[in-house]
């Protein structure tokens, strides 16, 4: 049921996703766009668990759950490199200079 | 019915997508972005996914995104500077929207027959829902035991070592989050 | 054939003065001073050669054989079908050569024990004498193209090493650069000439070439003629013909012993040799013939065109040895190969003669003026006048091979001189052209009489010119430059008797062409040459002694005729003989035409254009500098920003989407 919007919707919230990542400056923002994509995946797998089985679902569980520790420790990582930089402008950020 | 509901949850969540990339305070788009994931939560209900909806609100927009909120805070970011970068990176935006969006965009063309279809290797003769054996079986099981019993089964079962090693890394994050976040080790 | 007796010993002649080499530039290095050593190893060693040269030829002359015996020492190049080993052979021809190498050598070491007992590189120098041995012997005793090329670029090692033997003096040095080059030119050919060869033949070897070519090339075709033109341009070269022939003057700034080996006796005969060698090749192109025996005549001519008008005594020499080799050619060239060798052999022998001889003055001349102080030109014939009262071995000595060389009977020259003009006008009889290089023969045969007359009238005769101070230290020199001379003057009269032609009707008559038959007789399948006989015959042979005697005459006249000026006072020259003085302009010609271009073109083409600007600035620069602009391209992308290092990431991510996609 609904198998074709729904794949269809998660494709065009991927791309938005994508899109910021590529326009944002800020690191935080970036940081949402990147889970923004990530739940357009969750929203595939989901549509296709209908057909395939309840593993789809299961797979969103995990996905959920990596992306709050990921969450969680970039955040600390972004508080850390301000604590140095004094700001989040990835502009700023650029120590790998070479 | 559904199909409304749907078009209208689906509507939201791309505006509210596009509105979040766009906007110049980290908290607007942070909540912009807790409203694209309230109306996925109401799509996957839809999508017989209901376990997976309530988590979403309550993992996603009620943990994640209050863990956002709470960084944004810490960081007392200037609400004035444009983070926004300069025209280039909009045409490469849109170079990207092209060319993935169309790569993508041609697995909207699956629909329920097609899908089965290929997976079977010819047409369903009645529910897709029910054609393939999975989606069969997920269909008894969750009827014999309800959303949340029907996902504990493989979970617990199959999925049993990844579980297992998913809290360890949720303990691994916590304490690395706590030793990067330190003012002073 | 396998060699047996002494003839498998035969490269001990070489060996001997190898060993020598080694020992005196040992010598050299650590002890200097160690003349007496020295003395000893190098003539030494070229004595031992000679008597075992000797003990083959005896062998030989016991026990004649058709076939050459070879010695195969070495397997240099078995490179599928081609198979280069490097041996030697013994037959009569280079026993011929052995015998004048080795002898008239060994003549030469001991003259110069005397001539360069006061020079500090006297163990250099005998080590390079040694090394010109080697080679030398190595081209003579060659069985096959390349081992006589071994030789032939020794001998030319040698030589740019002894004429540039007082090498602080930048002209020697350049003379040495200038016969090197001058002989490389001409090895160019010889190369072409045998890599030509063993296209068509499949060999390099001389006895199979002898027995190949006539089945293989077809006489008188492209192939014969190519080969031997080639191989005449190696031997214009060596033994200085025209249009290489400008650098044996030049050579005369090496020591006079030198000179009178290399420079007369040995090397520059090499190309005479090498045609004699091949001479089934030349048979088989009259074409080359005639290329060989024109040049040989113009040479000859030319040559002695240019010794009238000389002053310096060894350059008088030297342009009469160009001319004599000329004659050489013209003796092979028309088919006369024994002739030729025949003459090879009594030159060797008046040449060596008359450059010791003036080596012996030379010496007296430097002592006196050393005694005086004074900074005249020592081999300046100006300077000279007179000298039979100081050095009357030396004058009589010298007398005799002038007489030799004019043509005068019964001494060695006049039979060699005589036989090949002979053959000369033998040939003319099938080819007309012959005439002119006859004509042009005997009137060279004139020129030489004259300024060999004018040469000893110069030197010997008339009122000493050198000074009343140094007068009094001109002496005659010591034993061991004489004795060699009186050697060589007996040779010089008797050598005749090595080939005594048909008329003289006591003694061992043709004896060199009975001795060389062998070795001749596959060209003399092509080309049956005939003397004139009878009345001919003899007017041939008054008319040479005529010439002889006339042209000694005029030369003793005119330059008596008149004072002579010493050098410092000479007038400069006018007219034609101004012309001749110069040398016909031809270095100069040489210099305008042909290495100033070159030199123009090494310098500003080659080296401006190629090497500094393509190779340097746009090839090693430019490259240096591509390299640097791409690496700070490059470097541009590490811009240290997250932000667009997550970008690659998603462009990357999208290539591969797509190729893994389709």
């Amino acid at each position: 049921m609904l198998l074709g919007p729904s794949l269809t919707l998660s494709a065009i919230l991927f791309t938005i996703g994508l899109a910021g990542v590529v326009v944002r400056r800020n690191a935080i923002v970036l940081f949402m766009c990147i889970e923004l994509m990530l739940n357009a995946v969750n929203l595939t797998f989901v549509a296709l668990s209908q057909y395939h089985g309840l593993n789809g679902q299961v797979m969103v569980f995990f996905v959920m759950t990596v992306a709050a520790a990921e969450a969680a420790v970039g955040l600390a990582i972004i508080l850390a490199i301000f604590r140095h930089r004094q700001s989040v402008d990835l502009q700023n950020i650029n120590l790998l200079r070479g | 019915m559904t199909e409304l509901v749907f078009y209208v949850l689906a509507v939201s969540a791309v505006v509210s997508a596009v509105a979040c990339i766009l906007q110049r305070n980290p908290v607007s788009a942070a909540m912009w972005l807790v409203g694209a994931m309230f109306a996925l939560a109401g799509i996957y209900v839809l999508l017989n996914a209901q376990f997976v909806g309530a988590i979403q609100v309550l993992v996603y927009a009620g943990a994640i995104m209050v863990l956002f909120l709470f960084v944004i805070m810490l960081l007392n970011l200037d609400r004035e500077t444009t983070d926004l970068r300069r025209w280039p990176a909009f045409l490469l935006a849109l170079g990207l929207v092209v060319g993935i969006g169309s790569a993508l965009l041609a697995l909207g063309g699956y629909t329920p027959h097609r899908l089965v279809a290929e997976v079977l290797g010819r047409p369903p003769w009645s529910d897709p829902g029910t054609a393939l054996p999975a989606g069969a079986a997920a269909i008894t099981e969750t009827e014999r035991r309800g959303v949340v019993g029907a996902i504990a089964g493989p979970l617990f079962r199959t999925y049993l070592v990844p579980f297992e090693v998913t809290s360890v890394l949720l303990l691994t994050a916590a304490v690395g989050a706590v030793v990067m976040a330190k003012r002073r080790l | 054939m396998a060699a047996t007796g002494v003839a498998a010993w035969i490269w001990l002649t070489i060996a001997l003065p190898f060993a020598g080499f080694l020992l005196n530039g040992a010598l050299a290095f650590r002890r200097p001073d160690a003349k007496g050593l020295v003395s000893l190893i190098g003539p030494g060693t070229v004595i031992a050669a000679f008597g075992v040269a000797a003990a083959a030829f005896l062998q030989a002359a016991a026990a004649p054989t058709q076939e050459a015996m070879l010695v195969p020492l070495w397997r240099w190049m078995p490179a599928g079908t081609l198979q280069v080993d490097l041996s030697l052979q013994v037959d009569q021809l280079s026993l011929v050569m052995l015998l004048v190498v080795t002898g008239v050598g060994s003549l030469i070491h001991l003259f110069s024990v005397g001539y360069m007992r006061e020079d500090p590189g006297y163990a250099r120098y005998f080590a390079y004498l040694n090394l010109f041995i080697v080679f030398m012997l190595v081209l003579v005793l060659g069985s096959n193209l390349p081992t006589l090329f071994i030789g032939w670029e020794g001998v030319g090692l040698c030589s740019y090493l002894l004429i540039g033997f007082w090498y602080a003096d930048k002209a020697n040095a350049d003379a040495g650069k200038k016969a090197f080059i001058m002989n490389r030119i001409g090895d160019f050919g010889a190369l072409v000439a045998m890599f030509i060869c063993w296209q068509a033949l499949g060999t390099l070897s001389f006895p199979e070439i002898a027995e190949r070519a006539p089945e293989l090339l077809t006489p008188g075709g492209t192939t014969v003629t190519a080969i031997t033109l080639l191989l005449f341009l190696g031997c214009i070269g060596k033994s200085a013909q025209i249009p290489l022939y400008t650098w044996l003057p030049d050579a005369m700034a090496g020591p006079t012993p030198v000179s009178a080996l290399i420079h007369a006796a040995t090397m520059v005969t090499a190309g005479v040799y090498l045609v004699a060698r091949t001479n089934v090749l030349f048979a088989m192109a009259p074409v080359s013939q005639m290329v060989v025996a024109g040049i040989g005549a113009l040479t000859a001519l030319f040559a002695a065109t240019i010794g009238l008008r000389q002053y310096d005594i060894k350059r008088v020499l030297a342009y009469s040895t160009v001319s004599q080799l000329g004659y050489m050619f013209l003796g092979v060239g028309s088919g006369a190969y024994v002739a030729g060798v025949f003459h090879l052999v009594t030159h060797a022998f008046f040449k060596a003669l008359l450059f010791l001889g003036s080596g012996s003055v030379i010496h007296a001349m430097h002592h006196a003026y050393h005694a005086t102080h004074a900074h005249e030109d020592a081999q300046d014939m100006r300077n000279m006048g007179g000298l039979r009262r100081y050095l009357p071995w030396t004058f009589a000595l010298m007398g005799l091979a002038t007489l030799a060389i004019a043509g005068i009977p019964p001494l060695s020259g006049f039979f060699s001189k005589d036989e090949i003009l002979a053959f000369a006008f033998g040939r003319a009889a099938h080819d007309p052209a012959w005439y002119v290089f006859w004509a042009m023969g005997a009137l060279a045969a004139l020129l030489t009489a004259i300024y060999m007359a004018r040469l000893m009238a110069m030197t010997f005769l008339g009122d000493n010119r050198t000074g009343a101070e140094e007068r009094r230290h001109l002496h005659e020199a010591s034993w061991i430059m004489t004795g060699p001379l009186l050697v060589l003057g007996i040779l010089t009269v008797v050598g005749g008797v090595i080939n005594l032609p048909a008329f003289i009707r006591v003694g061992p008559l043709h004896a060199l062409d009975r001795w060389l038959e062998p070795v001749m007789e596959p060209a003399g399948r092509f080309l049956a040459l005939e003397t004139p006989h009878g009345g001919i015959e003899y007017a041939l042979i008054g008319l040479a002694v005529a010439i002889g005697i006339v042209g000694l005459v005029i030369g003793y006249r005119t330059t008596l005729a008149r004072p002579i000026p010493v050098a410092r006072e000479a007038p400069p020259e006018r007219g034609i003989w101004r012309l001749l003085h110069q040398k016909w302009y031809v270095d100069e010609l040489y210099q305008e035409f042909i290495v100033n271009p070159l030199v123009w073109l090494s310098r500003g083409l080659l080296w401006r254009l190629v090497d500094q600007t393509l190779i340097d600035r746009a090839g090693v620069n430019g490259s240096a500098w591509l390299s640097r602009r791409l690496g700070w391209l490059g470097s541009r992308l590490q811009t240290g920003e997250v932000g667009v290092y997550i970008v690659m990431f998603l462009l990357g991510a999208v290539w591969i989407l797509h190729a893994v996609a389709r």
